[in-house]
């Protein structure tokens, strides 16, 4: 049913409006995340706790590996009254200069991870601060932090945000020259939350982050005891290289902020500098397809222009962007941090050649673990990483989890109904190493579904399935002529006694000789299946 | 028999020599199913073709059976040597025992052990009473018989209200006299007792005996015998279905899972007396019939196409049995009175030979 507006309606929406612009301010990211904390993981109090450490541990792994130290992380999650927390992260990282810890960690969407592209946990500045954030706002107490740089000087900061501002707010602040030569970082706070032990738990976490980091050494003391996560391998997988972003994999809001914080004079010279795959020449044929002159400077370019210079990248050929930006965990790194983990008979790990999604390049490896001390009943268990961090909630909406879904592992060796996970005694890992990982929300736990990276997911698990299938199948044989051998064994006293007699022989040797024939699987004993064979007789 | 024993060891000396030359055991058996039985039009009888089927050691499927046919042949073989019978139940129980470290049996039921020793009959070329083997005793006989049977003289008309009772091997036993002008076979006991208490056999000089249902053996050979040495005619006597039609075929042409020795068991010349679905009408019987149950009609439309059932007669009394849904016991004829049987039925077909194919 309509309703029909009348005038007088009309006039009171129009002021109504009026009203509201006038009341309308600038909302600073600290207000926003305080509003909508359920956007960035802390929706409810278990998820909240989890999330907190998850921040704090992708921080340290990001800053050691950026270092090159080969990681130890120290984590420590102890009750302190009803739904609160003491946590506590320490890692052995290059530690962070005096003066950068209250901006860095002080305030949202700032960092160094924003504006590049490059393969690491963190890629929106929210993590660390947005724990702070949560800390103060649900127990009112600030953060402390303890780092060093290796200088023998150590600063001790108490830090919280002020909301409004999106500012650092220093409660206490020291610098001490106490001589002591260490590096690495150590933050601790209160909040509140709850702790779980099951499925999507904080040691179910951590479990999975020695997995995809095998070189990290993470002790973790929780409040039921330590649980120790020694490193399975001593070598840290290459650095990735930073890449200036490719035109195909820009959106218009960020095209226009990069015009304005360039420091190219001409566009023409902000195109081929700041971004990848672009020379002098496509430069000057994206000009001229969007009609601007590439000799203006970027930051007076119309925001009409701007937007004709965005669709002229977009329909210019490129070559794709380089690949070597990317930082898998290659094929012994996944399967060392499996064994680590799991007891299973067979390791199989693949990592797929790069590709690129609306020109991001990514990097799918699939690896697998099976059989041995693995339970035979229920669904395989499923690791999601990304970028080596490993995704806990929402496995529903995953590209990852819909690729396996989506793969029919009844060919490989597993039993499966539908489209549902497979039963069997297997871990599935998957991981997706990519500049920009395309999460469906902020709070970073399911990868989107682009048709290009399913794709390639399921690629990697049809390869990797086929090694699985080829195990399973022998072992599978193996079994059969084993229980053959065990049947044939049974019968072989009776059988050989009975030739005895009728041959007036002695059993012993023609026992040997049967037992022989079915230890050594001669062709006589491997052929003999199938079903009985008609001829006709002499 | 030296035979019997030859054939036996040469069983286990190709078994063995397999065994030496590293290859798969096998025992060579002719197929017993339907598939594999011939009737043969001249000698009007069910013989074996000539299919086989390969039973190896070293097959999962194979390997128990070939296991219990060797222990069967090695037992045999002690028989022979000892010059001793035993029964098929006895050799049940003396290879059955439980194999070393599992907890299978050997054989778990003498429904195991009875077709391996026919494997080996048909294997072998032997006969079951040849290898020493005996079934029970089933089937009972009286008339105007003297006979003798391992030393001992039986006169078939002395014995009472019993009979006497058929072995299963009848090959030793000798006739010392038979006065009687026809053979009577009749499926049911009671109907024997009924003919036997109203002195039918004294009255019509003839031979009865009952097979007490399927013919085993024992009576069938002794049937034959009749035939063959003092050529008497011998009439079946069977209730009114498939069951009872198909008991007087094995009589007079063999069965399909003893095909191979249907010449030894066989009585071609024998005629059907009856029932028939014919004398429902003709004897008045139409008030004591049974309504034929599903199992009969399945029965009688598969016996419709075996080659031995093709006379237009037996057609005739098939495709009646089936359009009518209809069958009739022995008993049936009590119906018009205890002693019609006696007094009107068998006379009456006997006098008019009435009798099918």
């Amino acid at each position: 049913m309509v309703r029909e507006i009348t005038g007088e309606i009309m006039d009171e929406i129009a002021k109504t409006a009026e009203d509201m612009a006038k009341e309308q301010r600038a909302v600073s990211v600290s207000e926003f995340f305080e509003k909508n904390r359920h956007l960035l993981g802390y929706d409810n109090l278990t998820r909240a706790l989890l999330t907190v450490v998850k921040e704090l541990v992708d921080n340290s792994l990001d800053a050691c590996e950026e270092a090159r130290i080969i990681p130890r992380i120290w984590i420590e999650v102890k009750p302190n009254g009803t739904d609160r927390f003491r946590v506590m992260v320490k890692d052995n990282g290059p530690g962070m200069v005096d003066k950068q810890i209250p901006t860095t960690l002080g305030k949202l969407l700032y960092g160094s991870k924003f504006f590049r592209l490059r393969q690491s946990r963190g890629q929106q500045g929210i993590g660390g601060s947005g724990a702070i954030l949560y800390a103060q706002l649900t127990t009112g107490k600030p953060t402390s932090i303890v780092s060093s740089t290796g200088n023998g000087k150590s600063s001790f900061y108490e830090l919280m945000i002020d909301v409004k501002k999106n500012e650092p707010e220093i409660i206490s602040h020291q610098l001490v020259s106490d001589g002591k030569i260490w590096h690495g970082m150590k933050i601790e706070m209160e909040v509140e939350g709850r702790y779980i032990e099951s499925k999507r738990s904080i040691p179910e976490y951590i479990k999975q982050v020695a997995i995809g980091n095998p070189y990290a050494d993470i002790t973790f003391e929780g409040p039921n005891g330590k649980v120790e996560f020694p490193r399975g391998a001593n070598i840290l997988p290459p650095l990735s290289k930073e890449i200036m972003p490719h035109p195909h994999g820009i959106e218009l809001g960020i095209l226009r902020r990069m015009l304005k914080a360039t420091k190219s004079r001409t566009i023409a010279s902000f195109l081929t500098n700041d971004f990848s795959r672009i020379g002098a020449g496509t430069a000057k044929e994206i000009c001229k397809l969007a009609g601007i002159d590439h000799k203006i400077s970027p930051q007076r370019l119309e925001v009409a222009d701007s937007e004709k210079l965005f669709r002229a990248m977009q329909k210019v050929k490129l070559v794709r962007p380089p690949t070597d930006c990317l930082s898998p965990l290659g094929k012994n790194l996944l399967i060392r941090g499996l064994q680590n983990q799991f007891k299973a008979e067979f390791f199989a790990a693949v990592t797929r050649q790069p590709e690129v999604y609306r020109g991001n390049p990514f990097q799918v490896e699939v690896a697998v673990a099976y059989g041995g001390e693995l339970p035979q009943e229920g669904s395989v268990e499923v690791i999601r990483l990304s970028n080596r961090v490993p995704l806990i909630y929402q496995e529903g909406d995953c590209a990852i989890t819909k690729s396996v879904v989506g793969t029919d592992w009844r060919r490989y060796g597993l039993t499966q109904s539908g489209r549902s996970l497979p039963v069997g005694p297997a871990v599935i890992l998957v991981h997706l190493a990519s500049v920009w990982v395309p999460f469906v929300s902020e709070s970073k736990q399911a990868i989107a579904s682009y048709p290009v990276i399913i794709k390639e997911i399921k690629l990697a698990l049809q390869e990797i399935g086929r090694q699985l299938q080829h195990h399973v199948a022998g072992k599978r044989r193996e079994e059969m002529q084993q229980r053959r051998r065990e049947i044939f064994d049974r019968y072989l006293p009776e059988v050989a006694k009975a030739v005895a007699d009728l041959t007036n022989k002695k059993p012993e040797p023609i026992l040997e000789k049967l037992k022989n024939m079915v230890k050594k699987s001669t062709k006589a004993v491997v052929d003999g299946r199938g079903k009985e064979e008609t001829g006709k007789s002499g | 028999m030296v035979e019997v024993k030859k054939r036996l060891e040469n069983l286990g000396e190709d078994v063995l020599s397999d065994i030496e030359k590293n290859k798969n055991p096998d025992i060579d058996i002719p197929v017993r199913s339907l598939s594999n039985v011939i009737f043969d039009e001249k000698t009007k009888q069910l013989t074996l073709g000539d299919k086989s089927s390969k039973r190896f050691l070293f097959n999962v499927a194979h390997a128990k059976p070939f296991m219990q046919t060797m222990l069967v042949a090695a037992l045999c073989k002690e028989l022979q040597g000892q010059g001793i019978h035993t029964s098929l139940r006895d050799l049940f129980y003396a290879l059955k025992r439980t194999l070393t470290g599992s907890d299978e049996n050997t054989f778990d039921e003498q429904s195991e052990s009875d077709p391996i020793i026919v494997d080996l009959e048909v294997s072998l070329d032997v006969l079951r009473e040849q290898l020493h083997l005996n079934a029970d005793v089933r089937g009972r006989v009286v008339g105007n018989v003297v006979i003798k049977d391992r030393g001992d003289t039986i006169d078939w008309s002395k014995l009472g209200s019993g009979g006497w009772a058929i072995p299963s091997n009848v090959e030793d036993l000798t006739f010392k006299s038979v006065d009687a002008d026809y053979v009577l076979v009749m499926e049911k006991n009671a109907a024997f007792e009924r003919l036997h208490e109203d002195k039918f056999w004294q009255k019509q000089n003839c031979i009865l005996v009952t097979t007490q249902g399927q013919a085993a053996r024992g009576p069938r050979r002794l049937i034959q015998r009749l035939s063959t040495d003092y050529k008497l005619p011998v009439f079946v006597f069977t209730d009114a279905d498939s069951y009872g039609w198909y008991i007087y075929s094995v009589i007079k042409y063999g069965s399909i899972s003893l095909a191979h020795i249907s010449e030894r068991l066989g009585c071609p010349t024998a005629k059907f007396i009856g029932l028939t679905i014919s004398d429902i009408d003709e004897f008045k019987l139409q008030g004591f019939t049974i309504k034929a149950k599903e199992v009969d009609i399945k029965r009688a439309h598969e016996m419709l196409k075996y080659d031995w059932f093709q006379h237009p007669a037996w057609q005739k009394e098939l495709k009646l049995m089936i359009e009518r849904k209809v069958k009739a016991e022995l008993e049936a004829l009590s119906g018009r009175g205890l002693k019609f049987m006696t007094e009107v039925y068998l006379p009456t077909k006997i006098k008019k030979k009435e009798f099918l194919p």
